[in-house]
């Protein structure tokens, strides 16, 4: 074969390669704007003022079309109702009646990741540190605390089962109270000095304790911590992204058992009767739970639209192993109640 | 390019005569090319998997983790039968395309693949490919290169490779920008690229023969070849080197304890990196050629040894951040391309690619083992004690192998 057929027969590689190449982003493109388009706008309605001044739930809308990321404002007594959208975009938020904890991601060539707070009119007033992938924030009840866990990506190269997180705790006025990974982990009476410990995923009890997960290698506990004393108690083997029932009384997490990584059931620990219950969601789960109220919990669940895209809902469960999951919010994320 | 595809295919044989033994070889550049092409493809999916499966496919970054260990342990293996059967066929070409072809499918299988162990075995057949591919197309670079500039043309194809490494996630996130979330969008693209890679290879690379027709290489043949007396001392360097050095990742890792700059541009450390090194691929790569390719592969590690201890110190800063990736690169320009060329010069043609395969499966095996025993001393201690305790270890390791290296890779008088 000579050198010229050889390149005439690459050229022809070449074009059939940027026309199927092309041809397929082109079209994937215009299907994206057609399922947009085509997708039933989600109600939208009510008056975020007026719903800000009865029990709603706070959660990122992840309806596709425009609103698609926003955060959006339901009341409780209509969930599944129309939502009143908010103009700011969080990954991950949380909300008291008068803060909100915003987790954002500006993806591009660089993905940056933000941490704001935003008022009762959803303006922000503070920006707070962050690094790495938006997981988990969360707000003290009455607002003065917050705390925000991320990933940071990187020692996953030759350690099967490791991942990188940081847990930051801030005073709402923008104290740093700081990393909570770098605070006193005692397990069993001894301390632990690995390295390799992350704790994420807390939950406030007051304005000093807190729980929380920690873990050290494949290993995880709930952790009962102290803000002022700098220290973290572990009181309870494989428990992660725990969250204290309204009344103080329960920790609702999710619990690895015997299953391989990356699956969870969701259960329920009574702090004074010591015993623990499965939820009735028979499904894995991985969130940090929201308390409905003292008997219901409330998380998110990625599903897959019949068109493809990604999405994902608000579900409840009784807190006590008792019933069924059922959808309490659809084409949404990241749910805060508020009353 | 297209000048030197002029080049008669046979012509890469004879080098050496009058002035073209100045240039690198059109088979060194087509080979560069070839690489540049398939790592814009595997780079452009690497950079969006972390996000693809954690937050389309729904796996935690804990089994990404895993995922990421199934990279390494397939490929060292693969590499050797890759060399071998270079060898033992006389037509490293068309095991390249084998590992090519390999790779590019596995692309175009992540489109219906869902689920944790559909991904994973293509994420194996990947690295099945790249592990296949190495020593074949090292061996067809020395095959087509003048010996007294090997260094130079292993350089001039490591550049290549680089630049594509480069372009890859700017691919991929021109593409996200331009359709978001369409990761379908970007498999596709990926494949294109991968499989022009694979036209370019099969229609312009020429067939090198490695052995004559009749002769047939057996294993023990190879075997033979590869723990023989002038490959000996330089394994054993390669391991004790490879013993002492630690995987990129625990050193970014390391910096973005101690500096804010590098834990937000985390993502993009490796480019500090990749820019250092492609730009100092040739020149080393020539330098090599010049002073000798045991000295330059010595001297690298001494610029790894400076890196680990910027690293390890206890504040930063965007300065020393930038500094300690640099010398990262200088690492590898030193030795990714300089190793093949040394090996490719102590055994005879027919073994060259089992060699090739051989050093470098030394060299991944005994990484490979000091990021294990990295990851239990930073558990224990902490990044920046462990890196000491790692520089010591270079420093004890390096005149060792300085010594067992003396004499080895001198530099050749052009013909």
């Amino acid at each position: 074969v000579t050198v010229r057929t050889r390149i005439l027969l690459l050229a022809a590689f070449l074009v059939v390669a940027l026309v199927g190449a092309g041809g397929y982003v082109l079209h994937a493109r215009q299907k994206q704007t057609e399922v947009q388009a085509a997708s039933p706008a989600v109600a939208a309605g009510g008056d975020l003022a007026t719903l800000r001044t009865e029990p709603h739930l706070v959660f990122r809308s992840t309806a596709l079309g425009a609103g698609y990321g926003r955060v959006a404002v339901v009341p409780l007594a209509a969930p599944a109702g129309p939502r009143a959208f908010t103009t700011v975009s969080c990954e991950r938020v949380y909300a008291t009646a008068g803060d909100t904890i915003c987790l954002s991601a500006d993806r591009g060539l660089v993905t940056t990741y933000q941490a704001q707070l935003l008022d009762g009119s959803w303006a922000p007033t503070r920006d707070l540190p962050l690094t790495g992938l938006p997981s988990r924030a969360r707000l003290s009840r009455d607002g003065s605390l917050v705390t925000t866990t991320t990933f940071v990506y990187g020692d996953s190269y030759t350690n099967p089962g490791q991942f990188s997180t940081r847990t930051v705790v801030t005073r709402t006025d923008g104290k740093v109270v700081g990393d909570i990974e770098k605070f006193r982990l005692t397990v069993d009476g001894k301390v632990v000095t690995a390295s390799n410990k992350n704790l994420w995923g807390v939950t406030f009890a007051d304005d000093d304790r807190f729980y929380a997960t920690a873990a050290s290698g494949a290993r995880t506990w709930l952790v009962r911590g102290s803000l002022s004393h700098r220290t973290v108690t572990a009181l309870r083997p494989d428990v992660e992204c725990p969250s204290l029932s309204p009344d103080g009384t329960r920790i609702a997490f999710k619990k690895r058992g015997d299953r391989p990584a990356g699956k969870w059931r969701l259960s329920v620990y009574d702090l004074r009767t010591r015993v623990e219950t499965t939820l009735a969601e028979p499904r894995s789960i991985d969130d940090q739970v929201e308390w409905l109220d003292d008997d219901t919990v409330l998380y998110g669940l990625p599903r897959t639209a019949a068109n493809g895209a990604a999405t994902s809902d608000v579900w409840r469960v009784p807190a006590d192993g008792s019933g069924g999951p059922q959808i309490f919010v659809p084409d949404a994320w990241s749910p805060a109640v508020v009353r | 390019v297209y000048v030197s595809l002029r080049d008669r295919p046979g012509a890469d044989q004879a080098p050496g005569a009058g002035t073209k033994a100045r240039r690198v070889t059109s088979t060194v550049v087509l080979l560069g090319v070839v690489s540049l092409l398939t790592d814009i493809s595997s780079e452009s999916v690497a950079s969006v998997l972390p996000l693809y499966l954690t937050a389309v496919v729904g796996l935690s970054p804990m089994a990404y983790g895993f995922l990421d260990g199934v990279y390494q342990g397939v490929s060292a293996f693969v590499r050797l039968a890759g060399g071998y059967a270079a060898d033992r066929g006389g037509h490293p070409k068309w095991v390249a395309v084998l590992g090519y072809g390999a790779s590019a499918l596995s692309r175009i299988a992540m489109l219906p693949a869902a689920g944790f162990a559909a991904i994973t075995s293509v994420v194996t057949a990947d690295r099945l490919g790249k592990g296949l591919r190495t020593a074949p197309r090292d061996s067809l670079i020395a095959a087509s290169s003048d010996p007294a500039m090997l260094g130079r043309s292993f350089g001039m194809h490591r550049m290549l490779d680089t630049i594509g490494a480069a372009i890859g996630p700017l691919v991929a996130f021109a593409l996200l920008a331009a359709v978001p979330n369409s990761y379908d969008s970007v498999f596709v693209v990926s494949f294109a690229f991968a499989a022009l890679g694979v036209a370019v290879l099969v229609l312009f690379v020429p067939d090198l023969r490695t052995t004559a027709a009749a002769a047939r290489v057996g294993l023990r043949l190879v075997m033979r070849e590869v723990s023989g007396r002038p490959l000996r001392k330089p394994l054993i360097a390669a391991a004790v080197l490879g013993l002492a050095t630690v995987g990129d990742g625990f050193l970014y890792l390391s910096l973005q304890e101690r500096d804010d700059f590098a834990a937000k541009y985390f993502p993009l450390l490796y480019v500090g990196t990749n820019i250092a090194y492609l730009a100092l691929a040739v020149p080393l790569g020539r330098l090599a050629d010049r002073v000798g390719r045991n000295r330059v592969l010595v001297a690298g590690h001494g610029a790894l040894l400076a890196c680990y201890l910027l690293a390890a110190l206890p504040a930063g800063g965007i300065g020393l951040t930038l500094v300690t990736l640099m010398l990262l690169g200088v690492f590898y320009a030193a030795t990714d391309g300089v190793l093949p060329a040394l090996i490719s010069r102590l055994v005879s043609d027919h073994a060259r690619g089992s060699g090739i395969a051989a050093a470098q499966t030394v060299v991944a095996v005994a990484r490979f083992a000091s990021s294990l025993m990295f990851g239990v001393l930073w558990a224990v201690q902490g990044p920046s004690r462990s890196l000491l305790l790692f520089a010591a270890a270079l420093v004890l390791v390096v005149p060792v192998a300085a010594w067992l290296l003396r004499g080895v890779g001198r530099p050749e008088a052009t013909a």
